[in-house]
């Protein structure tokens, strides 16, 4: 290529105009590696935290890297109009509205027994007529451990089980919540938290804030959840079976649908939109918003949830994301976990396999 | 035989409105994608507009350089470099037409609406499949690495053009010449110090040592005449 150049490139003198092309091309590209995180390794970046999901529980091909036991239902949300005047989604406005759902427990094994956590959570995609969507995943505890990633990749990290004991550390989970006091609500919730016998009689919280924007701009700063109208096995003890949820919900499903009422509750001035540790004060005004029917459920690997990344930011017009900063690292890590299932999937080269060992 | 001597000013209006997009993009691309910060939700909402505009300016550009040809490439110019020059620009428009519409045609597969703002949806163009959401993700990936380094070879070239040859080529997108026209009287050439004093590289190098002596720069082009870019005088 030397000998290619023409007589002005070789020309005497240009040592520093190469230099400064080179240092341009340099700069830019270090600037890209800089934002992509490839030159800090100590930032959290979606990917590092799916990698620690998957040190914490394996990795299960095709599988979620969170949550990843759980099942397909299918149903509509009936909705009664009563929260119109603050969102003016669609979803919102009286009528109907197709709902495809997933039950599931915390964790990244698929096999995990169902007593193995004492939480639930139901994911929920309203589809509205004009196409808009909005996607939720709910947690059955009131709050969330933590308020911020770093902490929960903390958290994580805490957990990861010791390769001698196949448990977590124990010192390290102490030190953990010792530098961690804002999961004192939690753990004082998880202290007499019971693995329920149902997905039917549990009450499902948003954790997070968002925004009701009305027709007119208003916002309003809200925390929703699903409030069962089954009550009956609430403080029903937990098979000492693995896998009983699944089968609980199909023999319920097989009498009647299971109903749900959405209650928003509207924030004060002044309550906490960026701290998912920190409930609310119980006398904030609810609104119930409709009923969410579930009439069918499906397993999860040919369900029509299976393929529905539930990122809590696929948000109609009318429901905004609040400045809580669980928010966007939910979406980030649901992206990397779904291209990643998804790539497994595809059998994609370089994706982790299902394979007998690690498929029990 | 193509006599203009620079690109007109619509495409150079094209090229660098589009110029900054495209880095811009790429810088949103990637940082939305690592990030876990409220800059993830604000860099998506603003990566899917800016896509879109990417898309069809980078139709309209397509039909402003097929109805105006580009000014050739100097005469000297080595055959490897032109082919290099060509192959580069041919690939640049099929990423910059390509990259929005595998975006578009992932988030479709991945079920995802695809919102360009609150309100705005567009609607799919290809149909739910995991399968093909993973492929097509990932070939957003490898062409946006491909786009970043055609671009960065594509600026390197300019910046050579512009600072080692000096031949004219980086300046026929930065300002209009004044072409000679066939038949026509040639207008009288614009106060070279002036022209030179515009662009952003230094007139000459007279001032440093072991430089060639100051020499308008076109002059130094041996064929200044046929195809050049430039006007000669």
């Amino acid at each position: 290529m030397q000998a290619e150049l023409s007589a002005p490139a070789r020309r005497p003198g240009n040592a520093w105009r190469w230099t400064l092309i080179a240092a341009v091309v340099a700069l830019v590209a270090a600037t890209l590696g800089y934002v992509g995180g490839w030159l800090t390794p100590q930032r959290l970046t979606a990917q590092r935290m799916v990698n620690q999901l998957q040190r914490n529980a394996g990795t299960f091909a095709g599988y979620r890297r969170n949550h990843a036991k759980g099942v397909c239902v299918s149903g509509h949300f009936d909705s009664n109009g009563q929260a119109q005047a603050y969102s003016q989604a669609q979803v919102f406005a009286p009528g109907r509205t197709p709902v495809v759902g997933r039950f599931a427990i915390p964790g990244g094994n698929p096999y995990a027994p169902d007593s193995s956590v004492p939480i639930r959570s139901m994911a929920l995609r309203f589809t509205q007529v004009n196409g808009q969507q909005w996607r939720t995943g709910m947690n059955s505890m009131p709050v969330f451990p933590v308020a911020t990633p770093q902490a929960f990749y903390a958290q994580l990290q805490a957990q990861q089980p010791d390769p001698a004991t196949g448990k977590p550390d124990p010192a390290k989970l102490k030190a953990f919540f010792a530098a961690h006091p804002e999961t004192a609500p939690f753990r004082a919730w998880a202290s007499t938290a019971k693995p329920s016998a149902s997905f039917a009689t549990e009450t499902y919280y948003s954790l997070d804030a968002f925004e009701l924007i009305a027709a007119g701009g208003k916002r309003q700063p809200v925390r929703w959840r699903m409030v069962p109208e089954a009550t009956d096995a609430a403080g029903a003890v937990a098979p000492a079976a693995p896998d009983y949820l699944d089968a609980d919900l199909g023999q319920r499903l097989a009498r009647a649908p299971l109903r749900w009422h959405l209650l928003l509750t509207l924030a004060a001035p002044g309550d906490p939109t960026a701290d998912a540790t920190r409930a609310w004060p119980a006398d904030r005004p609810t609104i119930d918003a409709g009923t969410l029917v579930l009439d069918r459920t499906e397993p999860q690997q040919s369900g029509p949830c299976r393929d529905i990344n539930y990122d809590p930011l696929v948000l109609p017009a009318g429901i905004k994301a609040s400045d809580d900063p669980l928010l966007p690292a939910r979406s980030a890590v649901y992206a990397d976990s779904y291209l990643r299932r998804t790539s497994e999937e595809a059998h994609l080269p370089g994706t982790a396999r299902s394979t007998p060992e690690n498929a029990r | 035989m193509n006599t203009a001597t620079s690109f007109t000013l619509t495409a150079r209006v094209l090229h660098w409105l589009m110029a900054a997009l495209i880095l811009a993009m790429l810088f949103i691309g990637v940082g939305m994608v690592a990030s876990v910060s409220a800059r993830h939700d604000w860099l998506l909402r603003l990566h899917k507009p800016l896509g879109i505009a990417i898309l069809i300016l980078a139709v309209v550009r397509l039909a402003v350089r097929l109805r105006h040809p580009p000014p050739a490439l100097p005469a000297d110019l080595p055959a490897m470099q032109k082919l290099a020059a060509h192959a580069s620009h041919w690939l640049l428009y099929v990423l910059m037409l390509a990259m929005p519409l595998i975006g578009w045609a992932m988030l479709s597969a991945g079920g995802y609406p695809v919102m360009l703002s609150g309100s705005l949806r567009l609607p799919p163009i290809f149909p739910t499949n995991p399968v093909a959401y993973a492929i097509l993700r990932h070939l957003h990936g490898w062409f946006a690495l491909l786009l970043l380094l055609t671009f960065l070879a594509h600026m390197g070239a300019a910046l050579y053009h512009g600072l080692i040859r000096r031949d004219g080529v980086l300046s026929s997108m930065i300002r209009r010449h004044v072409a000679p026209l066939p038949g026509e009287p040639e207008p009288i050439p614009r106060d070279k110090a002036a022209i030179e004093n515009a662009t952003p590289t230094p007139p000459n190098d007279a001032a440093e040592p072991g430089t060639v002596p100051a020499e308008p720069d076109e002059a130094t082009a041996p064929s200044a005449s046929v195809g050049s870019p430039l006007p000669t005088i």
